[in-house]
């Protein structure tokens, strides 16, 4: 089979945009697009895997919760769709800072999938096409449509990829290797080469995922059930707070043993990995169960978790044991685990590798340096996970539609989002391995919580054209009630009456010997806004939907005062940094005193302002002294 | 990376180091005039705040009650200054330590040790400095900054540099711990964490306040231009010394490979300090105790700011001389041509020809040479009118940026003891695990902004290398 025998034809519809992908990445991007105004029509190689979750049956989890509620506050999709599919969900780090607080539900795999696609499916101006793209069209370095696999040519204006791993991929376990995409769907064999004559860098890399096992053959009475919280928070801000409170599934924590880790090693040379089958460079943070034995080889157990795939299925998933090894290896490796011992296999754990670029080869909006129109986002720009997919795609479909009303593009800095991080990191840094969010890579986290993530982004995302009048305003009637509320509470003095000593008594708290604010009592560790209720007789009423979330902001900004103040300092004078841009034009060699290497890693990646280009390896902070020097003489 | 604020108050040593007695110390800033008001005592307890803008002014700089200097203060409001911005200079007599002293004072009350080519990059931001002049001050910010660089590793060399990296390990490790916990909570836990913390916050704040207390002790200040004799054995090098300090310190005899050690003089030469070291002939040798001092020369020849490199111009040039002339090329040299009392078989053509030779990508040659002999004395003189030259048209190092240089040091090493200190104060605050990370982050950044090391990926990195994480 070649593209090239089948005849070209030209489709007459009219696209704005064209998305090729429709996985986390290629809803929001399609979804952006559309509901901005553009005609766009998205391409999947397989209607029925639209916004498919190969791996892991869950959304959210350390940083990662951070970026769905920056994509929701954005106007972006994902954080509504797990809200109606969740089934169960937890606050994780709860006793940590709030900076680290991190939401993680347990999706409805194929219930995401479908309400997803409904979402798309009732989108005006969103077309869906099951069709492979095998060429994006140019002249003169400039988008002008795509091309597929049964030779239809689609014209439009801007192109967004988001090919996930699906291009050239192959799945590898043992000695068995398929070109086959995720879950054995079908695989994209043509666009790298298309990508490569346009001149993009590719790079491959690898990652995997374990296998998914009959629910009737485990013995739950040997593991640990583990429940989701009582009261659940909603992902988007959108959600009504009550409408979350469902009956939640369980998930299940049992252990490897030693006798899981001798069949391991003893089988290390039948895995593709050790055996040089696998080329493709995977990923440290997500390890398959064979590297965590050979790496950290003193460890006598591994945590491993049995969750369910669905509610309408008995497939469940064995978070914690992803592996490449051969499939007899695989049964006897799980049938170690308590209450695995007569474990059956529904689908083996497989490795996957696939072509991703070298997305140094973006600028900070997600488009293509060298290429005007074509815009990429997700796991094909080296990422790792559905939620950093989702928030690039929506960020590629923003910043399309932008370029196409000659606009300037959103660019988040490192100090307004998790977004932001992530998308510098990427464009910025040489990465070798997918790319995943952690809190410990944003320098301003406590600025960068998922409680405020709305005051951070909405104003945004209304300007955009993503968030709706009504929605915005509400968000403004939830900014005045915090403020007031503060400014309430720094003025309403208690004083040493015994009702409030014997609460401070209660907290442990040093009793008063004299008045205080409010205010003052919140800021005390071991109190709280929600504790002092009971002698705050003035407290007004808060409207039900939005009572949670300002109670909450109310606490947190008192209480960390001190520290949210230090970062906004820091900012302060990173702002500055970033706002210096640098010009298109600069001709780095003109510029005197910049050392060799600099002027080299300054002309590869071109970076726009001189924050990015003191972000760069290899670029010294003499050397952005230079090009602030230099740059200042030229205005 | 990590980026010092233009709006803070700067100070450095301005002259070169020299014992001409006088060094001025420049503050420049917002908060100059203020902080120079804390340190100075003027006649009458006159105030430099309410003084007229281009005065001078007689009084004393004071240390808790304490004379250090008798000075003459001049004031100078921005923007009619050389940076544009509010600036003092304080006129010290006592001598290089008593200038030293001075900016110690003046940085603790406030400013902070100016950067390489700050107040230069200033005056130019701050529109003082002509446009054409722009690109002048592009190289000054650059070769200030390498110069620093070199020298703050040469100084650290060793044990000090042995200690920052350590330090820095365990606080990327307890980071590391806890980062790797807040991000896979169901795997790792850091419940009360804190206690087992402050044992190794205790260990390593101690580790850091000994090396304040040693910079303060001025252990790793250097004074003067450091100057290596460089050249085979016998050549007259220990002669020469002898010759420039006036006495038979070194022992000169007619056996080759006498000077086994490295010795030091610290001279005068006409109001410029020189710490000459006089070394071991360099030549390939077998001799076991001879090898270490040829290494050490060689190693001293490499963090010094002056090398003098003596050819016996009786004896024709051979491969040992080669290998030295490779040695000039990265550093500021002058060659002598000794006994020439007697016949000459090395011109200064030959040695032009061999540098060129030996030096790759090296196009002329632009190294004084001398013809000396260090027996009669002739040539002597030259010799220290050149050296002189040398350090007056700025072609020798300031000295003065060494110890700026330390002063940093020190003020990061403060900083690094600051925030531990607040790690500390969260753990007794029962702040949240993730706050200490922020802090601890904090230190590990000033430690590094000593050796030269950012902080990149190194957390990310160490959470993967030794945590083993979920999924």
């Amino acid at each position: 089979m070649k593209f090239s025998a089948n005849s070209v034809w030209e489709n007459k519809d009219y696209y704005d945009v064209a998305v090729i992908g429709a996985g986390h990445a290629g809803c929001e991007a399609a979804l952006a697009c559309a509901r901005l105004g553009f005609h766009t029509v998205v391409f999947t190689v397989s209607v029925d895997s639209i916004a498919l979750m190969p791996c892991n049956p869950n959304i959210g989890g350390s940083s990662k919760g951070h970026l769905v509620r920056e994509v929701d506050a954005l106007g972006g999709e994902m954080g509504k769709v797990i809200d109606k599919t969740f089934i169960q969900s937890k606050m994780l780090n709860k006793s940590k800072g709030p900076a680290v607080h991190s939401l993680r539900a347990q999706a409805d795999k194929a219930n995401y999938s479908r309400v997803m696609r409904q979402v798309l499916e009732n989108q005006e101006r969103l077309d869906i096409r099951q069709q492979e793209v095998v060429h994006i069209l140019t002249e003169n370095q400039k988008v002008t449509g795509v091309q597929t696999f049964s030779g239809g040519i689609y014209s439009c204006k801007a192109v967004i990829l988001c090919t996930g791993t699906y291009l050239k991929a192959r799945c590898i376990y043992g000695e068995v290797s398929m070109n086959t995409g995720p879950n054995g769907l079908q695989a994209a064999n043509y666009l790298t080469d298309s990508l490569k004559q346009l001149g993009i860098k590719m790079y491959r890399f690898k990652t995997g995922t374990p296998a998914r096992i009959d629910k009737k053959s485990i013995d739950f009475s040997k593991m640990e059930e583990q429940f989701g919280d009582e009261r659940v928070i909603p992902f988007s801000f959108t959600t009504n707070p009550e409408d979350v409170q469902i009956e939640q599934a369980s998930c299940w924590l049992t252990y490897t043993n030693e006798d899981t880790h001798n069949i391991i090693r003893n089988n290390l040379e039948r895995s593709p990995l050790f055996s040089g089958m696998i080329e493709g460079t995977g990923p440290r943070y997500c390890p398959s169960i064979e590297d965590k034995v050979v790496k950290f080889a003193d460890k006598e157990r591994h945590q491993v978790f049995i969750e369910p795939e669905g509610l309408e299925t008995n497939e469940m998933y064995i978070g914690g044991m992803s592996s490449s090894l051969p499939e007899d290896v695989q049964y006897a490796m799980y049938r170690t685990v308590p209450g695995l011992e007569n474990v059956k296999i529904v689908r083996n754990a497989y490795a996957i590798e696939y072509d991703c670029i070298d997305a140094r080869q973006l600028k900070p909006t997600l488009e293509f340096k060298t290429i005007d129109g074509l815009f990429s986002g997700g796991q094909f720009n080296g990422s790792s996970g559905y939620e950093e997919a989702a928030a690039q795609g929506l960020i590629a479909g923003i910043n399309a539609v932008r370029k196409l009303k000659g606009m300037d593009g959103i660019i988040l800095d490192r100090s307004e989002g998790y977004i932001g991080v992530l998308i510098d990191d990427l464009v910025t840094k040489e990465s070798h391995e997918p790319y995943r969010m952690m809190t410990s890579r944003a320098e301003y986290r406590l600025l960068l919580r998922q409680d405020n993530a709305d005051q951070r982004l909405t104003k945004i995302g209304y300007d955009i054209g993503l968030i709706s009048e009504e929605r915005y305003e509400r968000f403004i009637t939830k900014m005045k009630y915090i403020d007031s509320e503060i400014e309430r509470l720094s003025h309403v003095y208690v004083g040493t009456g015994e009702e409030v000593q014997k609460l401070l008594r209660n907290y442990g708290s040093t009793a008063l010997v004299s008045g205080i604010s409010l205010r003052e009592l919140v800021s005390r560790p071991e109190l709280s806004y929600s504790v002092l209720s009971e002698i705050d007789e003035e407290r007004p009423e808060f409207p039900q939907d939005l009572k949670d979330e300002i109670e909450e902001q109310v606490n947190i900004r008192i209480k960390y005062e001190g520290y949210i103040h230090r970062q906004l300092r820091q900012v302060e004078h990173f702002k500055k940094l970033e706002n210096k841009l640098i010009p298109d034009d600069i001709d780095y060699d003109s510029v005197k005193s910049l050392r060799i290497e600099a002027v080299q890693k300054l002309k590869e990646l071109r970076p726009v302002s001189i924050g990015q280009a003191s972000r760069i390896s290899g670029v010294s902070p003499a050397d952005i002294s230079v090009l602030l020097v230099y740059l200042g003489g030229k205005e | 990376m990590f980026y010092k604020s233009e709006k803070d108050t700067i100070a450095a040593i301005s002259t070169a180091v020299s014992d001409s007695g006088i060094g001025i110390v420049r503050i420049s800033g917002e908060k100059a005039i203020e902080i120079a008001d804390k340190v100075y005592l003027g006649k009458n307890n006159k105030r430099l705040i309410s003084q007229r803008t281009h005065t001078i002014h007689y009084g004393y700089i004071v240390d808790n009650g304490t004379i250090i200097d008798e000075v003459l203060v001049m004031i100078m409001k921005g923007p009619k200054s050389f940076t544009g911005e509010d600036t003092i200079e304080i006129n010290c007599h006592g001598g290089v330590y008593v200038v030293n002293r001075v900016l110690e004072i003046v940085i603790r009350n406030g400013a902070r040790p100016a950067e390489p080519g700050e107040f230069t990059k200033r005056a130019f931001l701050n529109g003082r400095i002509d446009l054409s002049q722009a690109e002048a001050v592009i190289d000054v910010i650059q070769s200030e900054n390498e110069y620093a660089l070199q020298s703050s590793v040469n100084q650290l060399r060793g044990s000090i540099k042995n200690k920052i990296s350590d330090v820095r390990k365990k606080i990327l490790y307890q980071t590391a711990f806890i980062e790797s916990a807040l991000d896979d909570p169901e795997h790792i836990s850091v419940d009360g964490y804190g206690e087992q913390l402050k044992e190794v916050l205790l260990e390593l704040m101690g580790e850091i306040q000994k090396m304040i207390d040693s910079a303060s002790d001025g252990k790793v200040i250097k004074e003067g231009i450091q100057t290596v004799i460089l050249g085979k054995p016998n050549v007259g090098k220990s002669s020469l010394l002898n010759a420039l300090i006036g006495e038979d310190r070194a022992i000169v005899t007619d056996i080759a490979g006498t000077t086994r050690d490295v010795l030091q003089e610290h001279i005068r030469l006409k109001g410029i300090s020189l710490n000459i070291m006089d070394t071991a002939g360099i030549r390939k040798t077998d001799d076991v105790i001879e090898k270490i001092g040829v290494d050490k020369a060689i190693n001293h020849a490499k963090e010094s700011d002056l090398i003098i490199y003596i050819v016996d111009s009786s004896i024709p040039l051979d491969s040992n001389e080669f290998n030295t002339l490779q040695l000039l090329k990265e550093k500021k040299s002058i060659i002598l041509l000794n006994k020439s009392d007697l016949t000459s078989a090395v011109q200064i053509d030959d040695i032009v020809t061999e540098y060129l030779v030996h030096n790759d990508n090296v196009e002329e040659f632009n190294i004084p040479v001398i013809e000396i002999s260090a027996k009669t004395g002739q040539g002597i003189e030259e010799l220290e009118q050149t050296i002189r030259d040398m350090f007056y048209h700025g072609k020798i190092s300031f000295n003065s940026e060494i110890y700026i240089t330390n002063m940093r040091h020190k003020k990061a090493l403060m900083q690094a003891y600051e925030s531990l200190a607040k790690v500390m104060q969260s753990i007794d605050l029962m702040m949240p695990e993730d706050f200490y990370s922020i802090d601890l982050m904090d230190a590990y950044e000033s430690l590094g902004s000593i050796i030269g090391e950012s902080m990149g990926e190194d957390l990310v990195n160490e959470i993967f290398s030794k945590f083993c994480m979920g999924k």
